[in-house]
């Protein structure tokens, strides 16, 4: 049984990862029907802004910052002004192919400007084990997880207890009652694209360390983001966080029990089922249909 | 497209066509490979035009269809079967897989649909990999043959470019008669307003799951055609990226447009080629270029001549209107 609660740790800090990166997705879809197909990239990118302040000479936490600054506003209010805004009245799906183009710059770009090399990230949490309940645990482990679950208290808190919060949900339910009663509706969206940001540069943060920064991460992170949005409902965060969870641990056990494979098919084979019978996700809210 | 005169619009077809058969015949071997390359293009990304463009449904698994077509053909041709005979195999297996994979499309639609495929096609992608007894892994197949066809060897580049042209008109062909039969107007009905189609007694279900097989039927010969063009095949070209460049080929182009793919697949296969003197930097400008494409049109690269022609249109309706108004007044 040591090996299933190894795994099980394991599962849990990849899928609050996944967890962040599948909220900010949902933001974006719920403010202002984005389908960001570029958002594994935007995950992929902050590692080498970090890296690439690091290469200018900065310590690693003016990096770390930087990064953040510079996520927010090329990954926030870049992306928000030069391709959404111009974009959404259009509908859905030119938008979603203009983000997959997005994404082909993104990771050209990268590898262009940075390196088609994978490069070692430092890590914000030193390495080594701990003992819990006599099993060995990385410090690596426990610090992603404690990370993620700090920005989605935070996240949640802000959305469900501050005036704010619930100003940014009224504008994402019905931006035209929304706008009657007052709220500026254009700064909500302009906010959860920054809040996007701002959660894909910490995802970026905690599992570069793991997987390497590399211009072609961003591919099954993305997916793994997008998988775990629609599994736990497209149209709330915490259906986000609860899919990104589950597929942390499904993809870490199917590794180990699944033959490996066909590991990456279980998660597929389990959005299948999901979407079929319950399309509007484990813990979303079935959306009505219009004539 | 109407606006033009009948005329001019057969002579400009006649000129396109004779180019397409003359230009090319001093091409070197690349620029061949190329041109062929954007006729099976143009052919897999006719079949998702006519699921996505035509009847509405999203689709993120042509790729995956190429690929059971290619893998279908370059199994049989290995084994010394005739090529006509793997496409015609190629075409029944991906209109069956087609038509299962339309029935998550009677349950959900728009982006949970995309998902349910982008699924299938990774799935897809998998088993070409892991089944390896089959497809050959990650080695691949080599060595696909080029077919005979009347006597004569398409072994060359050149010969092997009339094949997929040709290919390429018979499926044009189809298709144009396709959208013009009833099947077509129901496609249509069926993305305009699915309640109200069935309300005027068309079999919703029925023509949803035609449309995926339809569509998914041409993106098997695309890839019948495709084997042989490249005589060696490997799971990588057919993973999720192809599926979403062929969409990125029809809603470029212009979805629901007849001649979207033709253009979306040029831009896609050509003009990454074009940009290959800035080396490092063409797929990024290719990138940039489609962003600005889509913010100038979302509705693609036809959907600004649409909007052209309907301007002028209205312009001269006008224009009649002011004079018939005139002439009314003198006469009074």
């Amino acid at each position: 049984m040591s090996n299933l609660f190894d795994l099980l740790v394991a599962g849990l800090a990849t899928g609050a990862i996944y967890a962040l990166v599948a909220v900010g997705f949902t933001l974006l879809w719920q403010t202002s029907q984005t389908i960001n197909f570029a958002q594994g990239e935007f995950v992929m990118l902050p590692a080498f802004l970090m890296l690439a302040a690091m290469h200018a000479g900065a310590p690693f936490w003016l990096a770390i910052i930087l990064g953040m600054l510079l996520s927010m506003i090329l990954l926030g209010l870049g992306f928000k002004l030069l391709l959404v805004d111009p974009m959404m009245r259009h509908g859905v799906l030119p938008l979603a192919i203009a983000t997959m183009a997005l994404a082909i710059g993104i990771k050209e770009a990268v590898k262009q400007f940075f390196s088609a090399e994978a490069s070692p990230f430092p890590s914000i949490v030193p390495t080594g084990d701990v003992s819990i309940l006599g099993h060995a645990v990385s410090l690596q482990s426990i610090g992603v997880l404690v990370v993620a679950i700090l920005a989605v208290v935070g996240l949640t808190t802000l959305l469900n207890r501050t005036s704010l919060g619930h100003q940014m949900q009224a504008a994402a339910q019905n931006p035209t009652v929304a706008r009657i009663i007052g709220v500026p509706v254009e700064r909500m969206i302009l906010l959860t694209f920054l809040i996007n940001a701002v959660l894909v540069a910490l995802a970026s943060l905690l599992i570069t360390p793991i997987y390497l920064a590399k211009f072609s991460s961003g591919e099954v992170l993305g997916q793994a983001a997008f998988i775990a949005a629609i599994v736990g409902g497209f149209n709330q965060v915490r259906g986000a966080i609860a899919g990104g969870l589950l597929i942390g641990v499904l993809d870490n056990l199917a590794a180990s029990y699944v033959s490996t494979q066909y590991r990456a098919a279980v998660p597929l084979i389990f959005l299948i089922v999901v979407i079929l019978f319950r399309p509007q996700g484990l813990l979303g809210r079935a959306e009505e249909r219009t004539v | 497209m109407s606006g033009f005169g009948k005329p001019l619009k057969i002579a400009l077809g006649l000129v396109v066509i004779a180019g397409l058969i003359v230009v090319p015949m001093n091409f070197n071997r690349y620029g061949l490979f190329i041109l062929s390359q954007w006729a099976v293009m143009t052919i897999a990304a006719m079949g998702l035009n006519l699921t996505l463009g035509y009847a509405g449904q999203v689709s993120l698994a042509q790729g995956a269809f190429v690929g059971i077509g290619a893998y279908a053909a370059a199994i049989m041709t290995t084994h010394g079967w005739p090529l006509p005979a793997a496409i015609v195999v190629a075409i029944v297996l991906s209109f069956a897989v087609g038509w299962v994979l339309g029935y998550p499309a009677l349950r959900v639609q728009h982006h949970y649909l995309a998902f349910v495929t982008l699924a299938f096609s990774t799935l897809a992608f998998l088993v070409f990999r892991n089944e390896s007894w089959l497809t050959g892994g990650i080695y691949g197949i080599s060595n696909i043959p080029r077919p005979n066809f009347f006597g004569i060897a398409t072994n060359k580049p050149l010969p092997f470019y009339y094949v997929c042209l040709g290919s390429l008109a018979i499926v044009s062909a189809a298709v144009w008669w396709l959208i013009r039969s009833p099947w077509g107007r129901a496609f249509m009905a069926l993305r305009e307003n699915p309640l109200r189609a069935q309300s005027l007694g068309i079999d919703t279900r029925r023509y949803t799951l035609m449309a995926f097989a339809i569509g998914s039927a041409l993106g098997g010969v695309a890839g019948a055609l495709y084997a042989p063009l490249t005589q060696y095949i490997d799971p990588v070209p057919f993973n999720l990226s192809l599926s979403l460049d062929l969409l990125m080929m029809v809603i470029v182009g212009g979805a629901g447009f007849y001649f979207g793919p033709f253009l979306g697949a040029m831009i896609a296969v050509l003009l990454p080629e074009w940009l290959r003197f800035t080396e490092g930097y063409y797929l990024m400008l290719y990138a940039v270029a489609v962003m600005l494409l889509l913010i100038w049109s979302p509705t693609g690269i036809l959907g600004i001549v649409d909007r052209y022609l309907a301007e002028r249109r209205t312009k001269a309706a006008s224009a009649l209107r002011a004079v018939a108004k005139s002439r009314l007044e003198t006469a009074q």
